[in-house]
């Protein structure tokens, strides 16, 4: 007998093997995609040989730009950066109480949080595989902590499903589980799996299916101690005379299919996700602030490229003051690595070859939108339980993050409110600022309606308003990748592009470190051998 | 940084105190389809999705790049021009195509045409829109 439910009809059994294919068809999909690669890191770069006094001019002090100045620095080239902003960092990127942001258009925001408190409106988490950036955080003194991404008492919530309750994500996941172990392990046991699965087999299946589900004795996934020691209790056990503990009853399996919240089970399955994630303790530009302690003296800030030229001895790129504009000025040397963003780079003069003006001026920038509020408590450890890890929706903040640190601090606390892509990023970044708050406000107060009484300020980034960026990352498809990325990763006469964008793994800070490393590493090769 | 030429007439500065936090904001910029942008007047779909880089007015906006102001801009005589670069973008303009039907596409395209200072008023089609799809 199926728990909890009367009748499996063929489109729930087809939905729910959809999920069980799910998340290898989306790895595929990842990998296609180049996201889901392990980092090919080993370790420090070593550029053997003697530059002979060799200069290069690098454009951007993102993680990209600063790696290649610091390597490049230490093997004895003359180094010199222009940065746009007036800081160093690029999108390793942090906000602050005090910070002041101005988007495109000019929209302003000051940001209120309180002392400690901060978002990341680019990357925010870092896999443990990502090695490069894990060993230069390890050179360079950055304190790492643990970034919580699965978190079982966290939420999975649709305002179509459950009356647009909040479920917690240990009921989902523990009955999803249990039901279909239940649903194979009766298909085994009818000899439905006889031409796949051999006798000797079916055993050790079988038992497999009962400890994988947490199902009884019976191959059942109903109420009792398994069940609820994956999904916890209605009573948990507790001590002395207190009452007894009291197992919990299962979802049933029409509503968990019909639910759609197992679409956000495998996320933390995904390789980029899995457990142990890190994260600076303090705020990501952590990594940037000890690149910037390291090459900061190369660096001329307030610098706009006007243009880039070159001929066969040298790159001459003419830049003004993006404060206060005034008279071009020059800089010149031998060999120059151009981090700038193609959304950015594809509107100055640049000579390179007709291939790589043609990759610089075919790679979209994607669209990508964060929302940071500060409430007046952390109600979410306080009345919820919930310590850090994701609450995902179907709303279009799609997710909400607690914060992975400082649990139980008195005061206030900043979620991450909204974090959204594709539509409902341009329809956010549409909005000004302020409007843009109210949304993810709305919206998470469907998921938490002490939203209402304890919200204190907020702060907004649309990644294609940011006026350095134009854009989130570079948005590679199949096709693009196949007629543009080996020119726009080619060295182009004596300009190697480097950045997320010239990675397989954009929008990491790992994919803008390896794509450094490895234009450093060629550009030295042609340098010492010619 | 704070060089950004902002052409917009009145820049927000977004203070957010408690008061007025809850306020409700208006729902008349879609957010309906993850991956759909729903209205389909022209001028709704300017909001939901042309102002985020064009902004309000079609004023455009400079930093370390721009987005060119839609506002009297001669570029758009030709309205095979703004169809092509919604639907398959180029440079900093993203490709828009897949958020938008041929209808959405016409509608905002006709009406970025006639609106901010433009007055060309040989409007584009849907089949126009057809044409332009890769």
């Amino acid at each position: 007998m199926l728990s909890g439910t009367s009748q499996l009809s063929r489109r729930d059994l087809l939905a729910m093997i959809g999920t069980l294919a799910g998340s290898a068809a989306m790895y595929q999909a990842m990998t296609t995609l180049g996201f889901a690669e392990e980092s090919p890191y080993k370790g420090p770069i070593k550029l053997d040989g003697d530059p002979k006094g060799a200069s290069v001019l690098i454009l951007g002090a993102g993680l990209a730009g600063m790696v290649a100045a610091y390597e490049l620095a230490k093997v004895g080239y003359k180094v010199q950066i222009l940065e746009y902003r007036e800081k160093a960092g690029g999108r390793c990127w942090t906000i602050r109480g005090g910070d002041k942001y101005t988007e495109l258009g000019g929209f302003e925001q000051d940001c209120e949080f309180d002392e400690g408190l901060y978002i990341n409106p680019g990357p925010w988490r870092i896999p443990y595989h990502h090695h490069a950036v894990l060993d230069y955080c390890k050179r360079l003194g950055v304190k790492l902590e643990a970034f919580v991404q699965v978190n079982h008492n966290a939420y999975l919530h649709s305002a179509k499903a459950f009356g647009g309750k909040p479920q917690r994500y240990r009921h989902i996941n523990s009955d999803f589980n249990g039901h279909v172990a239940e649903l194979l392990s009766k298909v085994t046991k009818q000899g439905g799996l006889d031409q796949t699965v051999s006798t000797e087999d079916r055993e050790k299946l079988l038992e497999a299916l009962q400890s994988w589900g947490a199902l009884d004795e019976n191959y059942a996934y109903v109420a009792g101690d398994h069940s609820s020691e994956r999904r916890g209790f209605e009573v948990d056990p507790g001590g002395g005379q207190m009452p007894i503990a009291k197992p919990s009853q299962p979802i049933g399996l029409t509503d968990i299919v019909q639910s759609g919240l197992w679409s956000n089970l495998s996320i933390g399955n995904l390789y980029e996700y899995q457990t142990t994630m890190l994260q600076p303790v303090g705020g990501m530009d952590m990594i940037a602030k000890a690149f910037e302690r390291e090459v900061g003296e190369m660096i001329r800030y307030n610098s706009k490229i006007i243009s880039i030229d070159q001929d066969d001895k040298s790159v001459t790129v003419r830049y003004e003051d993006s404060q206060k504009g005034g008279e071009p000025q020059t800089a010149t040397a031998d060999w120059c690595i151009c981090t700038v963003p193609f959304s950015i780079l594809s509107q100055i003069e640049i000579k390179v070859s007709p291939e790589m003006k043609a990759a610089i001026e075919n790679l979209p920038y994607a669209a990508a939108v964060k929302v940071g509020l500060q409430f007046k408590r952390r109600f979410w450890e306080e009345d919820e339980h919930i310590y850090g890890g994701i609450s995902f929706t179907d709303l279009p903040n799609t997710l909400i993050s607690y914060p992975s640190t400082d649990y139980h601090s008195p005061g206030k606390g900043v979620l991450l409110g909204a974090y959204s892509w594709e539509a409902w990023a341009y329809e956010f970044t549409s909005l000004p600022p302020e409007q843009r708050v109210q949304k993810a406000l709305e919206y998470g107060a469907q998921i938490h309606p002490q939203y209402k009484d304890e919200f204190d300020n907020g702060v907004s980034v649309g990644w294609h308003r940011v006026p350095w960026t134009l854009g989130c990352y570079g948005e590679w498809t199949e096709e693009k990748r196949k007629e543009h990325y080996q020119a726009a990763s080619s060295i182009d006469g004596r300009i190697a592009m480097a950045g997320e964008h010239i990675s397989y793994i954009p929008a990491w800070m790992e994919g803008a470190i390896l794509s450094s490393l490895d234009a450093i590493g060629r550009l030295h090769q042609r340098v010492v051998s010619g | 940084m704070n060089r950004i030429i902002s052409l917009a007439a009145s820049a927000a500065v977004a203070v957010l105190a408690a008061s007025h936090a809850l306020a409700q904001s208006s729902d008349s910029t879609g957010f309906g389809d993850a991956v759909k942008i729903e209205p389909r007047d022209g001028a709704a779909i300017y909001a939901a999705i042309c102002q985020g880089c064009h902004m309000p007015e079609g004023v455009g906006a400079v930093g370390a790049g721009k987005y060119p102001a839609l506002a009297k801009n001669e570029n758009l005589e030709a309205g095979a021009y703004p169809v092509f670069m919604v639907i398959s973008g180029q440079k900093a303009m993203p490709p828009l195509g897949s958020y938008l039907d041929d209808e959405q596409v016409a509608a905002v395209v006709n009406y970025i045409r006639t609106h901010f200072g433009n007055n060309y008023t040989d409007a584009v089609t849907v089949e126009d829109v057809q044409a332009a799809r890769p």
